[in-house]
């Protein structure tokens, strides 16, 4: 009788890992994996004619990514992510160090403030960015009013459509990710850790250098990921506030698939981007690790 | 009753007053750390206000103030393409929701539940839609659909699977990292007793499961929901050109110049995703509440 009551309950428990596995896996199959199959199939293609695609397994493509000129517009997509990422972490220290020591009630309705953005539409947060830098925008008429006043002659910036306009976006958009792990990090932290630090004579620096930093280490690491992979790949920043020499890779890529019409050497760019993408991940893991042991 | 009540307000301000004082004093101190956090509010802040402002404005020239005016709403409400893509991004957003909470739901209770061959390298893959960069799964989408020829004349709400297809398999990855947070603190013995006390497995999901797990679908289902709402560049590769939806048709209106009735179309977007968050902060709420008084 247990032995049929066990069996009972196997069963019972094997239907429901079928019902639980199932579902998402042909999900995963179906939208995720048939898909990018095609993509690498297509990224050692090539094209015939017009619009036909032969599969003869060359790698014409990713010797023609291997270019120069996308290698550098690689190293540029790298410098761009690299430089958000870095100005996030200038910007968030203080901010998050700020909201540590405001009252409790305050803390929630500061938090929510920062992390509202994020729900808003991207395209709309760009576009909003667009009104305010524009040469007639609002910064401009803004500084004009001021040199009026000062009987100064005002030639209006051009802020938007250079690389600064793409980091300036890309920044405004991907704050509130480094602010809100930086400060899940900090939150639990021990302030007799730093009392006892500074008691024992050391200065506030080496206070935040020997002891804060360390600590809240592997959120900063987090924080860092979730700025600079969606930099790395963002399309529409660049798109909207870049200029006609300011594309990232994602717009290389777009132009292949809806211009230029060359999908197999758009879907090797992809390939390319999507390992670079998964080697920084690797490589984060890595060190991630290393420091925790 | 009155007379009772005043001195006792009187000391509350007076306590308020020196609460006010001590934050300024304490504001003054560290100057700088607050400076910081008020102009990244400023920054995160100013572009969206003043386009929501804006939008409001008797002028085409979006810069200077012409006086109120709600034109720009009137002559969205009579915009049927606007409208269209308005309905079109609601049910597209809705149906995802849904999707993603069975998929994401289903997905938790597995890596929860089960340990099975090459685990850690499953919950990898779970992982993958939301780490490869957006344009990838766009393209990926673009060139599936072509390839099995998914047709493009279907009717109205069928026109839009492939961009649902297209957006649960990104959203039901957030759903299921919520739910397997909270269902790490789920009792077990709770589960055991019920059965033991004659409930059936249907009971223990409704009595148990579903209130331990309400506020994580709660979050789970508003982060698919504005993510779907939210998404762009999947949707541009994903749809062609027969299905527009609102972020669609405001990047080409965005395209083609800054108009206030850009400015009018983001404001009734933002205020529904606005609505919507807060929507699900008082639902979480009124639950803890529950929790509280249980």
């Amino acid at each position: 009788m247990l032995s049929d009551r066990f069996r009972a309950k196997n069963e019972n428990s094997r239907k429901v890992f079928l019902v639980t596995f199932l579902p998402p896996t042909i999900w995963l199959i179906l939208f995720l994996f048939a898909p990018v199959l095609i993509i690498v199939v297509y990224s050692f293609s090539q094209k015939v004619g017009l619009i036909n695609i032969e599969v003869n397994w060359v790698m014409d493509n990713y010797w023609r990514a291997a270019d120069p000129l996308y290698l550098k517009i690689f190293a540029k997509s790298f410098y761009i992510a690299g430089t958000t990422t870095f100005l996030c972490l200038v910007i968030s220290f203080p901010v998050v160090l700020a909201i540590t020591k405001i009252r409790q009630n305050w803390k929630l309705i500061i938090l929510v403030l920062l992390m509202l953005p994020f729900w808003i539409n991207l395209l709309i947060r760009t576009y909003a960015l667009i009104a305010v830098l524009r040469t007639r925008g609002f910064l401009n008429s803004g500084f004009e009013w001021i040199a009026a006043h000062l009987g100064l002659r005002f030639e209006p910036v051009q802020f938007l459509y250079n690389d600064t306009a793409i980091i300036i976006g890309l920044v405004y958009i991907h704050l509130p990710f480094m602010i809100l792990p930086i400060y899940a990090g900090l939150e639990g932290f021990d302030e007799t850790l730093k009392q006892a630090a500074e008691d024992l004579g050391s200065s506030s620096m080496q206070v935040y250098r020997h002891i804060v930093f360390p600590l809240i280490r592997p959120s900063v690491f987090a924080g860092c990921m979730l700025v600079f992979i969606p930099a790395l790949g963002s399309y529409l920043t660049p798109e909207l506030l870049g200029g006609t020499d300011g594309q990232l890779i994602a717009n290389v890529i777009e132009r292949q698939f809806k211009h230029a019409n060359d999908w197999p050497f758009g879907a090797a760019l992809s390939m390319v981007l999507i390992y670079v993408t998964c080697g920084v991940i690797a490589v984060w893991l890595l060190v991630a690790k290393r420091k925790k042991s | 009753m009155q007379s009772v009540r005043n001195p006792d307000a009187g000391k509350v301000k007076l306590l308020l007053f020196g609460e006010f004082i001590s934050a300024i004093k304490s504001s003054l101190r560290n100057p700088w750390l607050n400076i910081s956090l008020l102009v990244t509010l400023l920054f995160l802040y100013t572009p969206i206000i003043v386009l929501i402002i804006f939008s409001f404005n008797d002028s085409r020239r979006n810069i200077v103030w012409k006086g109120f005016t709600l034109k720009y709403y009137k002559k969205m409400f009579s915009n049927e393409i606007l409208l269209e893509a308005f309905l079109n991004s609601i049910v597209i957003a809705l149906i995802t929701t849904i999707l993603s909470l069975v998929l994401g739901v289903l997905t938790a209770i597995l890596l929860w539940r089960f340990q099975f061959p090459l685990k850690s390298l499953y919950q990898g893959m779970v992982m993958i839609p939301v780490i490869v960069p957006e344009i990838c799964i766009g393209i990926a989408f673009l060139v599936f659909f072509n390839m099995i020829g998914w047709p493009s004349d279907l009717i109205w709400p069928l026109s839009l699977a492939k961009i649902i297809f297209a957006h649960s398999l990104f959203c039901f990855p957030f759903v299921a990292i919520v739910v397997r947070a909270k269902l790490v603190n789920l009792n077990w013995e709770c589960e055991e007793a019920a059965k033991d006390l004659g409930a059936n497995a249907w009971h223990v999901y409704r009595d148990i499961w579903l209130p331990h797990l309400k506020p994580s679908l709660i979050a789970g289902g508003l982060l698919a929901f504005t993510l779907s709402l939210d998404d762009f560049v999947i949707t541009f590769f994903t749809s062609g050109p027969e299905t527009i939806t609102l972020p669609i048709k405001i990047y080409s209106m965005v395209r083609f110049s800054v108009t206030p009735e850009v400015n009018a179309a983001s404001t009734v977007l933002i205020v529904v995703t606005i609505l919507s968050v807060c929507t699900a902060i008082f639902l979480q709420k009124e639950n803890l509440k529950k929790g509280s008084f249980e």
